[in-house]
């Protein structure tokens, strides 16, 4: 019985809030680490491309919502999503028009595309907190739980209660349709393959006949899909404010680099890898080590091996590790 | 210096006597120190991307190790609290850095293999305790004393001045460290881990209570300058203003700037001095052999990573000079405040702008970037003032649009950092020898 609540108490606030928090890094990951594979150079702007897909998204949601339009107990935001990614793959390929194109005819060196990308970041940052202001939104509705702690306890007799939230269960189901229709396409179709052709190889994959502008297209495309959904599950799950989104962008080069810059597979590795670190190292262990341990060794601390605000020296500790250890990431990635 | 290049200085210049005769003289005296600060924090990024070709967005970090050096210098030492915890927060510290120097030679002293993975994750878990058990008692204890008023241990009640070298010394030795793990890896990685350090940085300062009272702030910090109200109370000061047709109170506050001003531009003299000289000697060429060919330069036994390492240390060093002195005139370390958008990508986009690899472009870039950085917001102002002019009085659109003028500020920069870019990516004042950084064969 003991043991039963020590798990559910982990379950509760460890397990299932990083599972949530891994998928939504790993969908982020996946777009620069994309962006990388393809582009050649690491996006600073990724986290505020998501931003301005979930901001899209939320001013549609409450467009839907003053209409009386919802989707019961799933949240309203489900159905705005398309428009969002929509309206961020239609950013994302002017600002491809625009800014970068002329970079890749020139054949500059990565870093050079990395300051345009920091200007592009000011410009989106401007531009989303010009927009829906630099506050906090919350645009979660419907149902609230899918499993909630009353419930549990009635049913399991448990002491503590377990608790999966609505937006932790969308989080976790899109994530994975998304996952597995990403994968399918880079494996399955042609124009998936002439994009891993493409980052494997560039000079071959152009001899045989790949239009590179078109690859590239596709890949925007995906990438603000991709960047939509993880910033708008990431906005459900917990709010969405923009100054937050900038800072996302380090866990998520942190996961993509962890698992091997380019290497889609290693990016979902490592934003679980951030996301469990994170969580676990920031969480008080007292309740779940009260059940566990004899109440004579009971500690009296919380166990909190560091406080939540150094969660970034988390993402930022396993980097390094990895990055000394295993430069390529845990997945070989490429070392352009 | 061409005269081209004079003449944007005199350019500036005149937008600041602009700004003088137009709004107000006590805003241009503020916009010429900022600038003045920010030309220095210019300088510093300059040396690392212009000479070295490194690419650091941490800035942010480096100046708020120079805005703590001014607190744990100038304030007096917290006799009660150093009392209560100091020795066993040092012992603490002390614990923690022998646990991972004790690292370090287990790594480089035992043979590779499962036996060295196992014991130097046992050492770490282990030193990790001790460490917590020795610090946290500290800690508490120094936190528990008179929380309202301190709860720190204070600085070592130095003359301010002094901060600022020291604000250095401690933006070298984090320099040191990260440069120690995170220099020859790619330019990218680099990157992403001076981000992370900078926010590790702040978030220390943010939590770490006992060393600079963390987000209660600490205000009050000693001046190396006189204070408005005794000036405003000594006879001599007011005779002379009045003399001067100069209202006492206007008087004080633009003499107090005018003092920053000129120990601002004395440092700025002094490190543009040194710079200068630096370029141009026989280091600077290899610096720059070293950025536009590290093969070549390595093959002509150049120690490329040594040399990185240098000019990192020596970057950050003057970034976390250019902190102090902020600190030093803001009177208060507010780690709150400290944004990456506004301390990291700004000093980026000044040095983009005025010519990477050229010191009198860092330079320009500073004071220009930082003008229109204060000078968007209400030309903003005006320019929506006119966009909405048609819209009725109380149209939401109308008030959503003259609220949001502020976020403009961020937008103008990335239009300007991309044209730049695009149109004279050598920035204003192009580097005159060599190659450009971000175009080597």
């Amino acid at each position: 019985m003991e043991f039963l609540n020590a798990a559910v108490v982990l379950a509760n606030f460890v397990l299932i809030p990083a599972t949530a928090y891994g998928a939504q890094l790993a969908l982020g990951a996946l777009g620069v680490t994309l962006i990388y594979g393809i582009l050649r150079f690491s996006n600073f702007a990724h986290g505020d491309t998501m931003a301005f897909g979930t901001m899209v998204t939320i001013l549609v949601t409450w467009w839907l919502q003053s209409l009386g339009i919802g989707l019961g107990p799933l949240p309203t935001a489900l159905l705005a999503l398309p428009v969002g990614i929509a309206a961020t793959a239609a950013m994302l390929l002017v600002t491809d028009r625009v800014v970068f194109r002329f970079y890749r005819k020139q054949k500059a060196v990565p870093v050079t595309l990395v300051i345009v990308s920091i200007g592009v970041m000011f410009i989106l940052n401007g531009l989303v907190r010009f927009i829906i202001g630099p506050d906090d939104q919350r645009f979660a509705d419907g149902a609230r739980f899918i499993v909630n702690v009353r419930d549990f306890e009635a049913w399991s007799g448990l002491q503590e209660g377990l608790a999966i939230r609505t937006t932790q269960g969308i989080t976790l189901v899109t994530a994975v349709i998304t996952v597995a229709l990403l994968f399918w396409f880079l494996n399955h179709t042609r124009t998936g393959k002439s994009m891993r052709a493409f980052s494997d190889n560039e000079d071959l994959a152009l001899l045989s006949g790949i239009n590179p502008e078109r690859v590239v297209t596709i890949t925007w495309i995906i990438v603000a899909a991709l960047a939509t959904i993880a910033g708008v599950l990431y906005g459900l799950d917990k709010s969405f404010k923009p100054f937050t989104y900038f800072q996302l962008l380090l866990p998520i080069f942190a996961a993509a680099i962890v698992g091997g810059l380019g290497n889609p597979l290693g990016a979902i590795a490592g934003g679980f890898v951030i996301a469990y670190s994170e969580v676990a190292v920031t969480y008080a262990f007292k309740k779940v080590l009260g059940y566990l341990l004899p109440d004579r060794l009971e500690p009296d601390g919380l166990v909190q091996l560091l406080s939540t605000d150094y969660k970034f020296a988390v993402s930022f500790a396993i980097l390094v590790i990895v990055l000394l250890f295993r430069p390529t990431g845990l997945f070989r990635g490429k070392s352009v | 210096m061409t005269r081209r290049d004079a003449m944007l200085f005199v350019l500036v210049a005149l937008l600041m006597l602009g700004t003088g005769f137009v709004q107000s003289w006590n805003t241009a005296l503020q916009i010429l120190n900022m600038g003045l600060i920010s030309a220095v924090m210019a300088l510093g990024v300059n040396m690392q991307w212009g000479y070295a070709g490194l690419f650091n967005v941490g800035v942010m970090g480096f100046v708020a190790l120079g805005g703590l050096a001014v607190v744990v210098t100038s304030v007096p030492p917290v006799g009660a609290a150093w009392a209560a915890g100091g020795l066993r927060v040092l012992l603490g510290l002390a614990t923690g850095a022998g646990v991972i120097a004790g690292a370090v030679m287990l790594w480089k002293r035992m043979a590779a293999g499962r036996a060295r993975a196992l014991a130097m994750l046992g050492w770490l878990v282990a030193g990790f305790f001790v460490f917590r058990w020795v610090f946290d008692a500290g800690v508490a204890a120094v936190e528990a004393v008179d929380p309202a008023a301190t709860g720190y241990l204070g600085g070592l009640g130095l003359p301010v001045l002094m901060a600022w070298p020291v604000g250095g010394l401690l933006a070298a030795v984090a320099a040191w460290a990260i440069g120690k793990t995170a220099l020859g890896l790619r330019s990218d990685y680099l990157a992403i881990a001076t981000l992370g350090i900078a926010e590790i940085v702040i978030a220390v300062l943010k939590n770490e209570d006992w060393l600079s009272r963390g987000v209660k702030n600490v205000a009050g910090l000693p001046r190396p300058v006189p204070y408005e109200i005794n000036l405003q109370n000594s006879d001599a000061f007011v005779a002379r203003a009045q003399a001067l047709g100069l209202d006492p109170v206007i008087a004080s506050s633009l003499f107090v700037k005018l003092c920053y001003a000129g120990l601002f531009l004395a440092v700025l003299l002094i490190l543009i001095w040194l710079s200068e000289k630096a370029l141009r000697s026989p280091w600077g060429r290899m610096m720059r052999a070293i950025r536009d060919n590290e093969t070549a330069a390595e093959a002509m036994g150049k120690d490329v990573t040594r040399r990185h390492l240098q000019v990192f240390i020596l970057g950050s060093a003057v970034c976390g000079i250019a902190g102090a002195m902020m600190t030093t005139m803001d009177g208060l370390l507010t780690p709150g405040t400290y944004q990456p958008l506004r301390y990291t990508f700004l000093i980026w986009v000044m040095v983009i702008v005025g010519g990477s690899g050229n010191n009198w472009g860092a330079v320009l870039g500073g004071f220009l970037i930082w003008f229109c950085w204060v000078q968007v917001e209400p030309l903003g102002q005006l320019l929506m003032q006119g966009i909405t002019w048609p819209l009725p009085a109380d149209s939401a659109l109308k008030a959503h649009l003259l609220d949001s003028v502020a976020h403009m500020r961020l937008l103008t920069m990335g239009v300007i950092l991309l044209v730049v870019l695009r149109f004279s990516p050598r920035g204003l004042i192009p580097e005159r020898h060599g190659h450009r950084p971000g175009h080597r064969g």
